[in-house]
């Protein structure tokens, strides 16, 4: 026999009803928001709206990729301060990836000096703040290296001083493009020939050495270029006038401050990542793969690393959005990253909500770009079973 | 078989930190000859064949492989292992590779094996083995019993001219158990040199040529399986045997 309680005790119902009180919370706890802000901000006679990012900024920014002046527009400061945040993003998640991988792979080395070593580094490293890291690296560059004057030159043409790294760009000619033509191609035959290599091995078994040959053709056909273009060598060099150098091209000192930072830090956690991912992977698959004849490195690179790249890619992206965030700490030692230009701008425009979010939704954007990515690449590498 | 060992041990010994697992292993076996090696849990016959292929190192004494002494030089121990296929207890198939991709894994990049030649020679074991139409699932789809065929299969794709096998029936369900039994039964009857860790007496019975019983690190005794079963000389192999065929 079935039997009918009260419609209130039905589980479907309560789940209902549960999420209607839950939608309803939030929906005026958000229109309390909205409505308070609007009345402050018509009490105190703040305009609102975005109609200030097309008014001219009036401010210097320190380093731009773009093309920026003062009397451009908040829309191309904040632009400006966007790429370099991304700039040093892309650099600093190339540079920790790797760092990382070879670190956390020396943390399980059986020899016992470089495990040791490569521990020192991921315990200090990680366990300083991130900011401090900034802090120091910046303190070193500027307070420990010499002026401009008594610029370190490591190699001719290049100077290392408080005020960055200089070094010569070629005078722009003809043949550089056809360098670039030549590198496209390059890069173009190494592609056809890692096709070219998969299928002799699968049909010969000789394996073909696409590595070294990839990397003489990318090298070789640029230079042959070069060559028959008349190797023009006119530099821009960066010369000692006055105080500073004019000419050449430079890095500046928050740049590799903030990149040097960030790398050293997020690649500690990444390392730890690499480590534990290693490690998820049974001693069984190791001892599997040796039993066959496989030598260690290959082991590593058929066997264990696919395995372990599953345990790894979740929280890596983690570490690829911290990074990328970490990056706005750069306001602490005067980069001009997105935080600091939007700082900027808020102080000059009085436009507080509007600025904070606009920065938050870029930063938004750029992290759900990166975790859409990662997610697609973690998708690839799944198991299956069953 | 009386004719040079193929395998030979000679009083090796091996400590883990303080603790002696084997002391002084005497063992010679000869090409085509089927070793079973028994004994309780922690007596070092794992240990031993794992030194076999150098999956473990001992500490003193000497193993010849086919002619090649294991020293720390690597290429004796590429060498030797080229020679020597080994099945686990735990199957370790590559999860992320399938059925066909354990099997020419080691072709391909250790013998450097065309993929069409190594595909084909990996079928024709699979047919051996039985399941030629898993070739193109995972491991995680298959039942206990089918991935340690696999990695039989796996190990023999490198035709092997001794094989190892670490209790290859211990983490099976009792109705697979004869189906990798079989397996075993029918590699024996090609003549191959086995060299087996198993509990699985009926096995040892048909296809031993010798029986040898470890304790506490100690080979306590080796005879052919008819004087071994119906009349052990130790006391301790007494007490074993009566313990495993008891029930």
């Amino acid at each position: 026999m079935v039997t009918k309680g009260a419609w209130w005790n039905d589980a479907g119902v309560r789940a209902v009803l549960y999420q209607i009180v839950v939608l309803g919370a939030i929906l005026l706890l958000g229109w309390y928001l909205v409505s308070n802000t609007l009345a402050n901000l018509a009490a105190r006679n703040i305009a609102t709206g975005f109609g200030f990012l097309g008014r001219e900024a009036g401010f210097a920014i320190g380093e731009s990729p773009l093309a920026y002046a003062p009397t451009d527009s908040y829309a191309r400061a904040i632009l400006v301060g966007l790429a370099n945040t991304v700039i040093v993003a892309l650099v600093g998640i190339a540079f920790a990836t790797l760092i990382g991988l070879v670190i956390g792979i020396a943390r399980l080395s059986s020899n016992w000096l470089v495990a040791r070593l490569a521990t020192v580094y991921v315990e200090s490293a990680r366990n300083v703040p991130v900011l401090l890291h900034l802090l120091f690296w910046y303190a070193l560059i500027t307070e420990a290296l010499p002026g401009p004057r008594q610029a370190l030159n490591p190699i001719a043409n290049v100077f290392i001083s408080n005020r960055g790294i200089k070094f010569p760009l070629p005078v722009w000619e003809a043949a550089h493009g056809w360098m670039a033509a030549a590198l496209v191609v390059a890069v173009a035959a190494t592609l056809v020939l890692a096709r070219w290599a998969r299928t002799r091995q699968a049909e010969t078994g000789q394996p073909f050495p696409i590595i070294r040959v990839g990397l003489a053709l990318i090298l070789g056909l640029p230079l042959l270029a070069w060559l028959a273009g008349g190797a023009p060598t006119a530099l821009d060099r960066p010369e000692l006038k006055g105080f500073n150098f004019t000419g050449g091209h430079t890095v500046s000192p928050e740049f590799v401050a903030l990149l040097l930072g960030l790398t050293l830090y997020t690649a500690a956690f990444i390392a730890e990542i690499v480590r534990s991912g290693i490690l998820a992977v049974s001693r069984g698959q190791t001892e599997a793969a040796l039993a066959l004849g496989l030598s260690r490195g290959q082991v590593l690179r058929l066997v264990i690393l696919p395995q372990a790249l599953r345990v790894i890619i979740p929280p890596l992206t983690s570490q690829y959005l911290n990074l990328t965030k970490n990056s706005s700490l750069a306001v602490a030692i005067g980069y001009p990253d997105l935080v600091s230009v939007a700082n900027t701008t808020i102080n000059q425009t009085g436009q507080a909500i509007e600025g904070v979010a606009l920065v938050m939704a870029v930063y938004l954007a750029v992290s759900l770009g990166i975790a859409a990515f990662m997610n697609w690449y973690d998708k690839k590498t799944a198991l299956v079973s069953r | 078989m009386a004719n040079d060992p193929v395998i030979l041990l000679d009083k090796v010994n091996k400590w883990y930190g303080e603790f002696h697992v084997l002391k002084d292993i005497d063992l010679a076996v000869g090409k085509g000859e089927k070793v079973v090696i028994c004994g309780p849990s922690g007596s070092g016959k794992s240990t031993v064949i794992r030194c076999i292929n150098r999956l473990e190192e001992h500490q003193r004494g000497r193993i010849v492989v086919d002619g090649v002494e294991l020293t720390s030089d690597i290429r004796s121990i590429d060498a030797i292992r080229r020679k020597v296929g080994m099945v686990f207890q735990s199957f370790n198939l590559f999860p992320h590779l399938t059925v066909i991709e354990n099997l020419t894994l080691a072709p391909l990049w250790v013998k450097k094996t065309p993929l069409k030649q190594a595909q084909e020679t990996a079928m024709r074991y699979l047919e051996r083995v039985k399941i030629p139409e898993q070739a193109h699932k995972y491991p995680g789809q298959l039942s206990g019993g089918q991935q340690q065929r696999v990695a039989i299969a796996r190990a023999l794709c490198l035709k092997p001219d001794i094989m190892l096998f670490d209790e290859p029936t211990s983490a099976l369900d009792p109705e697979m158990i004869k189906e990798v039994l079989d397996v075993m039964v029918e590699l024996a009857g090609e003549g191959m040199t086995m060299v087996c860790v198993t509990h699985e007496m009926g096995f040892a019975r048909t296809v031993a040529d010798s029986m040898v019983f470890m304790a506490e690190g100690v080979i306590v005794e080796k005879a052919p399986p008819k004087e071994f079963f119906a009349a052990p000389k130790s006391e301790r192999t007494r007490q074993f045997l009566s313990q495993i065929i008891g029930h």
